[in-house]
């Protein structure tokens, strides 16, 4: 896949988003004078979806997934860049234009508890989409929410039940209940597991699954848990600081790994075998995330990155195929990690003042 | 804190959606908060016995023709023969007249009776007017924020520093006194304490996820502020309303009692008070301040501890202290 060109022939594009940035103004305390620092929440986020895939979106708290998933859902004004859904670009639309393609677009919640208005009964709270778009009224739209409660597991006797009286598990199937009320075509699942037990998100990752092989789902799956986007996506982007570090092909992604960032996270996935975990080195970054109002120059990931050399302090890199990757699989860095290379052994030829250093070992380095 | 939360702590079924079949989903019926709130407020006696006293004042007042009929007495008449003792002094309470007479051999019974319908009349209207201000004041403030919320906010606290009682005397004297300019009063001073209850509770429940997932159905404005957000900030409104009962009852017998209210010889309780506070006769004839009085404090009181009752049950886990 290529950021920019033509949609390929194994898909068609259902979801661009090109150059996507949403910036928050820092809430300043003086009362007359505006703000002039921003929180670069996302910041230049190119993508494409293609209808019937999953594309998974990782990273670490803060580094702008759930911004970006309420960017395309246009629950947040998008700062510049353009968001396209089947063709259309939908970034400056009214909340009344945009009304009738929300039908298309729906979005699942990370939390079960507040997502669901715990004052009103399931079946008002799943109705709700009908009752939005004018869709079905009393009896019909009774039963329609009825047949949504069976398909996604939940006891259509529940109806007249409040979100208090279910589990969360069954409460996050509300929610994707409500989310699939219309029939949608994307559904963007923002860390829609996060909150639940793990026993829970295997049943809600197989419902999803399930209902995308039958209903012919588009989904972006925000996550922060490697393992269960490894497991539900076919492609993933790997977000750091509001940006792209890598996309690709989960396989290709998770087996060669370019930016240093993803070798990283992925060290730090819980292995299931003490004996291959033993052998295996983690990569420790050293530091917190920068702040997202003063972004680094060049690489945003510079200051953390064991390989970073001068060119990282200066250039920002290009999102392209590295190494001899597939042109589908493209990522951010200069000096992409080679297969099977050991970068927790790298030391960074940057001066020190660039670097984010652990406290106390400023003086020994 | 809403009742959602404290529901929340309440056993809920196993995880699974099909181990409690068609029987079971009938015994498990859907609790609504408002159930919820209305058994706890049922096994609160004192509010139980207050909500009793209230039906009997609301009685009283539906019935006031009936105390006219029994003794026929009307409220304003004047029985300077019958109601009064030779040297002009009011009579105490006795067969014909069961509370006594005011200073101008008036039937107090009778005048109670009647008063109590103007007091809850202006209780329930000017307090009805006041949270509807209130509310949608509040709501528009806490929902739209930005400028909007500046400039209600701003109104707000205006309102707040304005000192009533001056302000209700100097519009009683400009416009003409009565009970529409009380009711407008009082409703004119109430809504911003309900606005400012009202907007904070917004404040934070628009950031709720379930807000934000009825933007993302393209659901309108309106939609959320009626259907997403009242609900949720109804309960305190709700505790607000019967506690603002009995302050509008004596903020009218306020203005009455001080001239600007209700104008005699309409029967209202403050203006009785007012009446028998400039009579000299009260020093021989106490039932003429007494029985207006102890009419005013139960009514506050039984409003007032009710809405206590109202509140716990409301919000349970708040400690009962007196305000």
């Amino acid at each position: 896949m290529s950021v920019d060109g033509a949609a390929q022939s194994d898909g068609e594009v259902l979801l661009r988003v090109t150059d996507v940035k949403k910036h928050f103004p820092v809430q300043s305390a003086a009362f007359f004078r505006r703000s002039h620092d921003f929180v670069h929440a996302v910041d230049g986020v190119s993508l494409e979806l293609r209808r019937g895939e999953t594309l998974g979106l990782v990273g670490e708290t803060g580094c702008g997934k759930s911004t970006l998933a309420r960017c395309i859902m246009r629950l947040y004004d998008i700062t510049d860049g353009t968001v396209e859904f089947e063709g259309r670009d939908i970034t400056k639309l009214s909340t009344r234009s945009m009304r009738p393609i929300r039908r298309d677009m729906q979005m699942i919640f990370q939390d079960p508890y507040g997502s669901l208005n715990p004052r009103r009964r399931v079946g008002s709270i799943i109705g709700d989409p009908f009752a939005i778009h004018g869709l079905a009224d009393g009896k019909s739209r009774k039963s329609k929410v009825q047949e949504v409660m069976e398909l996604v597991g939940l006891n259509p006797e529940h109806y007249n039940r409040f979100p208090a009286e279910f589990s969360g598990g069954q409460r996050q199937r509300i929610g994707v209940a409500r989310a699939l009320a219309l029939r949608p075509k994307l559904i963007v699942c923002d860390e829609p597991v996060s909150a639940l037990d793990v026993s829970i998100q295997a049943q809600i990752i197989n419902l999803l699954s399930d209902l995308q092989e039958e209903l012919d789902l588009t989904y972006i799956f925000i996550a922060h848990d490697l393992s269960v986007v490894r497991h539900v996506s076919d492609r993933v982007a790997v977000m750091y600081l509001g940006k792209v570090a890598e996309l690709g092909e989960v396989e290709s992604v998770y087996g060669h790994a370019r930016h240093p960032y993803t070798s990283a996270l992925l060290s730090a996935v819980p292995l299931p075998d003490p004996e291959r975990a033993k052998e295996r080195e983690r990569i420790i970054l050293v530091g917190d995330v920068p702040s997202p109002v003063a972004p680094p120059s060049g690489c945003r990931f510079h200051p953390r990155c064991p390989k970073a050399k001068d060119l990282c302090v200066h250039e920002d890199p290009a999102l392209v195929p590295r190494l001899d990757d597939p042109p589908g699989h493209v990522a951010a860095c200069h000096f992409p990690v080679a297969d099977g290379e050991n970068i927790a052994d790298s030391t960074p030829e940057i001066g020190i003042e660039e670097r984010i250093v652990e406290e106390g070992l400023v003086g020994n380095v | 804190m809403t009742v959602g939360d404290i529901v929340s702590a309440t056993p809920v079924s196993e995880e699974g959606p099909l181990n409690v079949g068609p029987e079971g989903a009938k015994k498990i019926e859907g609790r609504s908060p408002w159930r919820l709130a209305f058994e706890r407020l049922r096994r609160d006696k004192a509010a139980l016995i207050s909500m009793i006293v209230i039906v009997l004042i609301v009685v009283v007042a539906i019935i006031a023709p009936v105390f006219k009929h029994l003794t026929g007495h009307p409220p304003n008449q004047q029985y300077f023969d019958t109601g009064l003792t030779p040297d002009g002094l009011p009579r105490g309470p006795t067969g014909t007249f069961v509370l006594g007479t005011d200073d101008l051999g008036r039937d107090i019974l009778v005048r109670l009776a009647y008063g109590a319908r103007i007091s809850l009349l202006v209780g329930v209207v000017a307090t009805f007017l006041t949270v509807a201000i209130g509310t949608l004041v509040g709501l528009a403030a806490g929902y739209f924020g930005k400028i909007v919320d500046t400039v209600l906010a701003r109104l707000i606290d205006v309102m707040l520093s304005i000192p009533f009682l001056l302000f209700a005397i100097s519009l009683a004297s400009v416009f003409q006194t009565g009970l529409k300019i009380v009711i407008i009063v009082l409703a004119i001073f109430g809504w911003s304490s309900v606005a400012r209850i009202v907007r904070g509770q917004v404040l934070s429940i628009r950031e709720r996820e379930y807000v934000e997932a009825a933007r993302s159905m393209g659901a309108g404005s309106w939609r959320i502020m009626l259907i997403d957000i009242l609900p949720n900030v109804i309960a305190p409104i709700i505790v607000y309303t019967t506690l603002l009962i009995p302050v509008s009852i004596v903020g009218e017998a306020t203005l009455s009692f001080l001239g600007v209210g209700v104008q005699p010889p309409t029967a209202d309780w403050g203006q009785m008070i007012a009446d028998a506070q400039t009579s000299n006769a009260v020093e021989h004839a106490w039932w003429f301040l007494v029985f207006p009085s102890v009419a005013l404090l139960i009514t506050t009181l039984a409003f007032n501890i009710f809405g206590d009752g109202v509140r716990d049950a409301f919000d349970p886990r708040s400690d009962r202290v007196f305000r």
